[in-house]
């Protein structure tokens, strides 16, 4: 194993170019507001953990990479929010909380979805809308579920008081089980977060707060956003920590803090991850009208998550070439079939088209485009 | 002992709270006022002191924020009852009634359920004027994936909230703070803790042979104060309380007017796109269209922003010789 120190504090994009070109032994320490001590000033990397981390973000990047192609097929419509870039959030997130947990995302979903249970074939299938897919084709790109995972939320914000609910069902409950809630930089004006602050810091609810800061709201940019781009220290009443959201296991450490001070009943806690996202807002954005193919490429060639973590465990010998080529190897059959099964798959039969509106419900009649179509629906 | 006594909405809502409360313990309470203050129309009076903080919440003004919560709290395994202190409130919350809690099911094809009532006065008070008197049947009956109740008296109130708690899915469920503190006989049989009343079944209030007149909320008492003055010159009024907007009965209508051949439909809420405009297409589209001896005829709220002035209020809604009226001309008589 290896282990990690934090090197000095760096501001992840604001001009700073500070990021030690060293990719072993340093994570970036953490901004902190309203905090005295922050995530520890060491932490460990098993063999097993890097490998692991490794395969979920590798997967991740593959499928949404599937995912891109299918779209530009026209065999996936409508939204396509995709999330290379971004891997360490959700693999580092995942690494710090219990399977018993909860967790509830917005619309850039489908790294999440991966990360809490559901299988690529069954999110590639959701993505062409089918009958194996999540939610049997009926939800989407933005809507699919999982235990302990709430979607998936087409709404800018909505998630966020629903993530604090969630955190005061499990504080009713008194199950020692916290929420995590993500939002963007773009949500992170939404009117709606501050009242979640307030009442879950009124209530210490256990809910983690966490800001994916990909610098751009759609086509907006933070600066013209945002009056403050310190969305760490917008809970203002509540504590908070920027951190990079780049590097696996400095979200992994940072949301193994939150997680504790949470279920000792401090409350809710803020986090920022600093983080990039290559695509476009979606598939209909080629997102370069708004930031440089430059910008784009930099960050590539220095932050991305998947290279930093692999450069990091080559360095201190804790895996060889070869076994990441075998990795890599195994991730590209995998994905390649779901792709099969998502293309292959038939879509759902008519008869499932009014079925699910209620849960635990009689069937009922629903009417169709006409008053002669009387449909049934079943829950 | 008396088999019937007279119970106020307020105390049958009171009521069927408090054994829901004491049956579940997943059932809780949220929203402005409602656990120290007793509830802004006291309708939650006792609660807080019975079940204390954890189950009756009160909320800071952030109706988006606690709505949303609420959604969240139903779908990670609690029961929420979340009130709006007047349903023209939910309106900064809708988006949370709408998309995170009506269509969730559905999107999650049966994954994810939403156990859910919302609820608080709806309609025109007295006085409280424009910003403070819209109803919104029609508003939330629209969509898919909500199930909108509305009661009129107290044996309704009781069993059509006590349903609405325990029914798996998002209800918006429309009280009328005029009728808080109005006393009606409740039966025996409504006494029991578990007295329900099913979400969906229109009730037969008055039996009559010459016209149907289909209400829900205060003005199905309009209507049977119509219908006594009506009986007085021969004309036998039918009077249906709708107690469920969505899903509606449409069969109790379509049976009824099978029989009287006339149809007036009553409502406070505004005429365009609304409750009653919604059963005239459905009569024409069924089996009772055949039978129909006349149009169907709608009463309802003047088509204006509530005003302020007494007499200008009087006339914007419904009042009983509006009614009257309108059944002679839907007669022809």
């Amino acid at each position: 194993s290896s282990v990690v120190s934090q090197s000095d504090s760096c501001c992840f994009f604001s001009g700073c170019s500070r990021r030690p070109t060293s990719p072993s032994n340093t994570i970036l320490k953490c901004d902190l507001h309203r905090l005295e001590e922050g995530p520890p000033l060491k932490a460990e990397l098993t063999r097993d953990q890097g490998l692991q981390y490794y395969r979920t973000m590798q997967t991740v990047r593959r499928m949404e990479l599937k995912a891109d192609q299918l779209y530009k097929q026209k065999i996936i419509r409508g939204f396509c929010h995709l999330y290379d870039g971004q891997e360490a959030c959700a693999a580092g997130i995942e690494a710090s909380i219990n399977p018993t947990d909860h967790l509830i995302t917005a619309y850039r979903a489908h790294g999440y979805t991966y990360t809490r249970g559901v299988s690529i074939k069954e999110i590639l299938a959701e993505l062409t809308g089918r009958k194996g897919g999540v939610a049997k084709g009926k939800g989407g790109s933005m809507h699919m579920y999982a235990p302990h995972f709430y979607g998936g939320n087409g709404i800018v914000g909505a998630q966020v008081p629903l993530g604090a609910g969630i955190a005061l069902a499990c504080q009713y409950q008194g199950n020692n089980q916290l929420c995590v809630t993500l939002y963007g930089d773009g949500a992170a004006n939404q009117g709606q977060l501050f009242e979640s602050f307030n009442m879950a810091a009124l209530w210490k609810l256990p809910c983690i707060f966490i800001c994916e800061n990909n610098k751009y709201g759609m086509g907006t940019s933070v600066e013209r956003a945002s009056a403050s781009i310190d969305y760490y220290k917008r809970g203002d009443f509540i504590p908070g920590i920027r951190v990079d959201g780049m590097d696996v296991l400095c979200v992994r450490e940072a949301t193994k803090f939150a997680a504790d001070h949470c279920r000792s009943g401090k409350g809710p806690i803020v986090m920022e991850l600093q983080t990039y996202r290559y695509h476009g807002h979606s598939m209909s954005d080629p997102g370069v009208s708004y930031r440089t193919r430059e910008e784009i490429q930099e960050v590539r060639t220095k932050s991305d998550p998947i290279s930093m973590l692999k450069e990091r465990m080559l360095s201190n010998n804790m895996a060889s070439v070869e076994e990441f080529k075998e990795i890599d190897v195994d991730i590209r059959k995998q994905v390649e079939e779901a792709a099969q099964f998502a293309t292959s798959d038939p879509e759902p039969p008519l008869e499932d088209l009014c079925n699910h509106i209620f849960y635990n419900n009689p069937p009922l009649e629903v009417r169709g485009t006409n008053p002669w179509s009387k449909l049934k629906s079943v829950s | 002992i008396q088999a019937q006594f007279n119970v106020t909405v307020r105390d049958a809502l009171n009521q069927a709270m408090d054994e829901e409360l004491e049956r579940d313990e997943r059932v809780f309470l949220l929203g402005e006022e409602v656990a120290q203050y007793d509830g802004a129309y006291k309708v939650s009076r006792g609660l807080w002191k019975k079940y204390g903080d954890k189950r009756i919440i009160d909320t800071p003004i952030s109706e988006m924020g606690f709505a949303g919560i609420a959604v969240g709290a139903a779908m990670a395994g609690l029961r929420p009852i979340c009130e709006f202190m007047t349903f023209n409130f939910s309106m900064q919350a809708i988006d949370q009634v709408i998309n995170s809690a009506a269509k969730t099911c559905y999107m999650s094809a049966g994954l994810q359920a939403v156990p859910i009532v919302f609820r608080g006065p709806n309609g025109a008070s007295a006085g409280v004027a424009a910003q403070h008197s819209q109803c919104f049947a029609a508003w939330y009956a629209h969509c898919p994936g909500l199930k909108v109740v509305s009661p009129w008296n107290s044996e309704d109130a009781k069993g059509l909230l006590k349903s609405s708690i325990r029914d798996d899915n998002p209800v918006v469920f429309l009280e009328n703070e005029l009728l808080y503190g109005v006393p009606f006989e409740m039966s025996e049989e409504a006494q029991s803790k578990d007295f329900t009343i099913p979400i969906g079944k229109a009730k037969v209030e008055r039996a009559g042979s010459h016209i149907t007149l289909v209400s829900h909320s205060r003005y199905v008492g309009h209507c049977l104060d119509a219908a006594a003055v009506l009986a007085k010159e021969g004309i036998e009024c039918e009077v249906i309380n709708l107690r469920t907007i969505r899903p509606m009965d449409v069969e109790s209508i379509e049976a009824s007017v099978m029989k009287t051949n006339h149809l007036v439909t009553v409502e406070g809420g505004w005429p365009q796109f609304g409750v009653g405009a919604e059963i005239c297409a459905r009569i024409m589209e069924g089996s009772a269209f055949n039978y129909l001896d006349s149009p169907v005829t709608r009463v309802t709220g003047v088509d204006i922003p509530m005003p302020y002035a007494k007499i200008l209020e009087d006339h914007s809604l419904p009042q009983i010789k509006d009614i009257i009226f309108s059944v002679k001309k839907t007669l022809n008589v």
